[in-house]
């Protein structure tokens, strides 16, 4: 096994052994128990038992979109929680020292922790999103338009704010890195509610703002463009200003660099 | 023959504060070398410097002629911090192997085994790190430091939470280690241990190395003492070659003589003196 491979091992190992991990798996649970319930109640209450027709596709897109965005949430958590004390946390704990004084390199090590974190996240949120497509598709018999849409959509929220992560634990103990990142996480979603507010008040100053955060924080228009995956009479082009379409997959790509190289640039500079 | 260590003007600053002030020291195939010198004195910061874990502010630090920190010299080194930790859910085993793989070590169990032995853990490698005594984390802490084979050990206070047997185990470790040719810098507060072990010994006050050499030649002579019938005697300033003058003196002038003792400063007496204490 190579030393890059030793790490992701290593990292994997760590990841399912913490807490949060469990926690989230329990929540995933109760969750698709909960929705599962809830599913079986609407879409025994339609009217008209149609597969095809408007009603279903509007309460299956409404349901499966509602637990998209707690697919979102425990996702983003479980990264956070993967990457919050990367380097500057393990290094105050005495964790990062003995793996960093191996021929390795600090890049590669920051290389096979990403690789850790983000395949866990993004398993978690692949395995977790075609169980609730598969919840509905059975209870409803309704699928999504785009099902890659919108996995892909969830995944790149998700590796968005799980790179955020790993850039701030270069340079913020963990406890400040996670409050740090929920805040963004958080202003990712203000930026929505700002930008409906805008269009209320026919605000130009605030739809500017919202357009910001768009593409400040690109997670929430991923986020967005998976639920427009949903189907084709689902328009998320007016909850959010920012990037979309192709646009938005090569700002999300370039911003992952960016995330990446700045993580890395900061990681090489710091004292140990 | 190319030191295995050497530092050149080597300065680290953080902010206005100078941990290290143009540091020159070198180490040689096998050598052990004492770091010695009062808390804050920049031992740390030099023993993390020739890792790669701090950046130099000025001057340059190799190993084996390669830049600390590159893969090259840390491919040959081995290291033990001062505050550590391993994850606590890992056996003794389970860390030899996670740093066999990071070395790239293709020895296998075999190593895992040794060096367990070495350090005297044997009975615990199935143990895990949260149920370990802060001793057997130091231990397995040294064990972890040889992975590989290193050609320099670079030990941060290896000792510092042993028991008396634990520290006799690392000495005795650290002379097979001198036999082997593997060099040692070792920092440590322990000066008897230091002096027991190391070729040399160098100290370090405010960042600045102010005394260097063999343990031998840094003690001084204090005097000579006799035991008489009068009771003991000190003749300040002789050395053990003015033993046979002074005993046929006495004798001649009708003392008796019970016995000689010729004194040394110790080191400790070296090290308070060049810390001013």
């Amino acid at each position: 096994m190579t030393p890059f491979a030793t790490v992701v091992r290593y990292a994997i190992q760590e990841s399912v052994r913490r807490r949060v991990f469990l926690v989230v798996l329990v929540l995933s649970a109760s969750f698709v128990a909960v929705y599962t319930a809830g599913a079986a109640a609407i879409f025994g209450g339609l009217s008209d038992f149609d597969p095809g027709g408007g009603e279903h596709a509007a309460a299956g897109a409404g349901l499966l979109g509602f637990a998209m965005f707690v697919v979102l949430f425990l996702g983003t958590t479980l990264a956070i929680f993967l990457t919050i004390g990367t380097v500057r946390g393990d290094a105050e704990r005495g964790l990062l020292q003995p793996l960093l004084v191996r021929p390795l390199g600090r890049t590669r090590l920051l290389a096979a922790r990403l690789t850790a974190a983000a395949g866990m996240s993004s398993a978690y949120v692949v395995a977790f999103f075609l169980l609730l497509v598969v919840l509905t598709a059975s209870v409803g018999q309704w699928v999504p338009d785009s099902l890659p849409g919108a996995t892909l959509g969830l995944v790149g929220a998700v590796l968005v704010v799980c790179l955020l992560s790993l850039l701030g634990s270069t340079f913020l103990s963990s406890t400040a890195n996670g409050i740090a990142v929920f805040m963004l996480f958080g202003a990712g979603l203000g930026g929505a509610l700002l930008h409906q507010l805008a269009i209320g008040l026919d605000s130009s100053a605030l739809k500017g703002v919202s357009e910001l955060a768009g593409w400040l924080l690109p997670f929430m228009a991923l986020y967005l463009s998976a639920l427009g995956s949903l189907g084709p009479d689902i328009d998320t082009a007016d909850i959010l200003g920012g990037p979309s379409g192709l646009a938005l997959v090569l700002w999300t790509l370039f911003y992952l660099g960016l995330l990446a190289v700045g993580a890395r640039t900061i990681f090489l500079s710091r004292d140990l | 023959m190319r030191p295995v260590l050497e530092c050149r003007g080597l300065s680290k600053h953080y902010g206005a504060k100078v941990a290290l002030d143009s540091v020159d020291l070198s180490i040689g195939q096998g050598e052990l070398v004492g770091l010695l010198g009062p808390n804050g004195a920049g031992k740390t910061t030099l023993v993390k410097s020739a890792c790669g874990l701090l950046r130099p502010s000025a001057g340059s630090v190799t190993v084996y002629g390669q830049a600390a920190g590159s893969p090259a010299a840390l491919s040959r080194i081995g290291y033990l911090a001062e505050l550590f930790r391993f994850p606590g859910w890992l056996t003794a085993e389970e860390v030899i192997e996670l740093h066999q793989g990071l070395t790239g070590s293709r020895a296998g169990e075999e190593e895992r085994v040794a060096l367990l032995g070495m350090v005297g853990l044997s009975d615990a490698r199935r143990v895990k790190v949260d149920s370990m005594s802060k001793g057997m984390q130091q231990r397995l802490g040294v064990a972890q430091a040889l992975v590989g084979t290193p050609h320099l050990l670079l030990l941060d206070e290896p000792a510092s939470a042993l028991d008396p047997a634990g520290r006799r185990a690392v000495r005795e470790l650290l002379l097979s280690l001198k036999q082997r040719g593997i060099s040692v810098l070792l920092n440590s507060h322990l000066l008897s241990e230091v002096e027991l072990v190391c070729d040399r010994v160098v100290v370090l006050v405010n960042g600045r190395v102010v005394r260097s050499g063999r343990p031998a030649e840094l003690v001084r002579p204090r005097g000579v003492e006799v035991e008489t019938a009068a009771g003991p005697r000190l003749w300040e300033g002789a050395t053990r070659e003015h033993v046979p003058q002074i005993v046929a003196e006495l004798v001649a002038a009708g003392e008796e003589v019970y016995g000689v003792r010729v004194l040394a400063s110790t080191l400790e007496d070296v090290y308070l003196e060049a810390v001013g204490a």
